[in-house]
């Protein structure tokens, strides 16, 4: 499917600090928005930052195509991150959306979304849109400890969410691949969404693969333009290296090599 | 208005702004937000010989003022250039400029000569500068002889116009530009990437898989007019400069520094649209300074006391 790609100022009408790292980005536009499906994500323009030079990608984290506002989750990383943190409302946000491929439509009500860190961000879109196609997925979020959690309510409303920390502070305790929902001879699911850091989705791999269960990656890596002409963000696949903002970010874990 | 139009080794620009090889894919990525045929010309990614996979990752750093790459020429080979992207990019009414690269001059040469036979495309673009392949790339570029071999071996069989791009990681640039002169080019385009490296210091590791890669975006830009003015006094053949060009004001700085003609690069990931505003602000430049045509503008640099 080919996206029309936009270039535009969005404005802010809510900057929300989740916790020490994490904030929560509301963008409208005068705009109707063009479609746009989960896994897709946006290149930020980092106004006024001296140091930082390129756009930032984020993952869509939710859209509302009525009223034209779209929700980046962000994570504090650097000096980029840092300064959109300070965004007040009113000011504008310039971004060239949507960028990059989507997850693709499960064959199957048996779902499990699987997010971890800043990883849970484009899971949200995920899940509203396959409760669209009458699809409840399972919701597993890993954090560091309780206090890096949030928006569980919001991942709620459009399946059964279930937790796990690092220090075991909220949910169970460990990796989301030590929760008790894979310590069975036969997992319920027949589809496996994942986003989080590369270790993680590794072992997730792992798992699906074991018990044969299809599963689908969103990749994160630096990027340059963001629409597919600096051949900077590759990823090694079954068809040689492609760029993980226009083949990707979601890929089959079938396909890339070295999984 | 003032008239944007310019000749450049007989052929007829629109305008003096170009996109560079490497940062404006084929064109076709860029049509949801501009429209091609408003530019003055098009330099699309380098076609090799055969299918290249390219570096490993990470093959991208953000640096202060620009960034380090070290892609290594990924493209699929002539064959498909012919075949697929050729068809699909033969009718943008602009300027289409192949970047050729090889690792031998056999190489340079196969891939040339069939470009020579694509109608709807007037020009290539030589390219003994690229940092980041083993083979060949800067190493043709940065010896004197080997640049003058290369241009007049592609010489013999390219027989439109042959535009040589230059590396700046040599001592003296002039001497490189004489070189590709005296093989034949008809245009020198310069700068390539200069060589640079990142590092990161909690890892302590370079950033790059290969370790070195090629500095672009306006942290280069000083160095790459101080070469664009030099060339242009030291070769008669025209000059089209780039480096660092992010907005009208530091296009006009190389035209003025002797460059007939400028290529957006970089600038075109921060911002797709950058080469349209690119020329409005030329067009405006002109006007306000009162300056009928650009070509007035041309290595018009004033070093008058």
């Amino acid at each position: 499917m080919v996206f029309k790609k936009n270039i535009g100022d969005l404005t802010v009408i809510r900057n929300l600090r989740l916790n020490q790292r994490h904030f929560l980005l509301e963008l409208q536009s005068e705009k109707p928005f063009p479609v746009m499906l989960p896994g897709q994500f946006v290149q930020a323009f980092v106004k006024d930052a001296p140091v930082t030079f390129l756009r930032r990608p984020f993952s869509i984290h939710a859209v509302n195509f009525t009223q034209n506002i779209l929700k980046l989750l962000i994570q504090i990383k650097g000096e980029g991150t840092r300064h959109l943190s300070t965004l007040r409302e009113g000011e504008k946000l310039n971004l060239i959306f949507p960028l990059g491929n989507s997850f693709t439509i499960p064959h199957t009500k048996e779902v499990l979304l699987i997010g971890g860190g800043c990883g849970v961000a484009p899971l949200l879109f995920l899940a509203q849109f396959l409760n669209q196609q009458q699809i409840k997925p399972s919701i597993l979020l890993g954090f560091r400890t309780k206090d890096d959690i949030f928006e569980i309510e919001e991942y709620s409303r459009y399946g059964k969410v279930f937790i796990s920390t690092d220090d075991g502070s909220e949910g169970e305790k460990g990796l989301v691949v030590d929760h008790s929902l894979f310590q069975k001879e036969r997992l319920p699911f027949k589809k496996i969404y994942c986003c989080g850091p590369e270790a993680m989705m590794k072992f997730v791999d792992r798992i699906a693969k074991f018990h044969h269960i299809d599963c689908e990656v969103s990749l994160e890596n630096t990027m340059a333009c963001g629409f597919g002409v600096c051949l900077c963000c590759i990823a090694p696949t079954d068809k040689g290296n492609e760029r993980v903002c226009t083949e990707g970010p979601v890929f089959n874990t079938k396909r890339l090599a070295g999984w | 208005m003032a008239e944007l139009a310019i000749n450049i080794a007989g052929l007829n620009f629109r305008n003096p702004v170009t996109t560079a090889s490497g940062t404006f894919g084929y064109g076709e990525e860029f049509l949801d937000f501009l429209d091609p045929d408003q530019l003055g010309g098009i330099f699309v990614k380098a076609v090799t010989g055969k299918n290249r996979d390219g570096n490993a990752y990470p093959r991208m750093a953000e640096t202060t003022g620009g960034m380090l790459n070290s892609v290594g020429l990924q493209n699929k080979g002539i064959d498909h250039f012919c075949r697929e992207i050729y068809p699909k990019i033969r009718n943008f009414n602009t300027n289409i400029m192949v970047n050729v690269s090889g690792s031998t001059i056999e190489e340079y040469m196969t891939v040339a000569e069939r470009i020579n036979e694509l109608d709807d495309i007037p020009a290539i673009e030589l390219n003994i500068s690229c940092p980041n392949v083993k083979l060949g790339g800067m190493a043709f570029g940065t010896v004197p002889a080997m640049a003058r071999e290369v241009t007049a071996a592609v010489r013999k069989v390219y027989h439109k116009v042959m535009m040589v791009k230059l590396s700046p990681n040599v001592t003296n640039i002039t001497e490189i530009a004489r070189a590709v002169t005296d093989g034949g080019a008809d245009v020198i385009t310069l700068i390539n990437t200069l060589l640079g490296m990142a590092i990161d210091a909690e890892t302590q590791r370079p950033v790059l898989s290969t370790i070195t890669g090629g500095l672009s975006g306006p942290a280069i830009k000083p160095v790459a007019l101080r070469m664009v003015w030099q060339v242009h006094k030291a070769v008669p053949v025209p000059v089209i400069g780039l480096g660092g060009i992010m907005n009208a004001t530091d296009a006009i700085e190389f035209i003025l520094a002797g460059a007939s003609a400028v290529q957006v690069g970089t600038a075109n990931f921060i911002d797709p649209q950058a080469s349209i505003k690119i020329i409005r602000g030329i067009e405006e430049y002109l006007t306000r300074h009162n300056i009928s045509s650009i070509r007035e503008l041309i290595g018009a640099l004033r070093t008058d006391v």
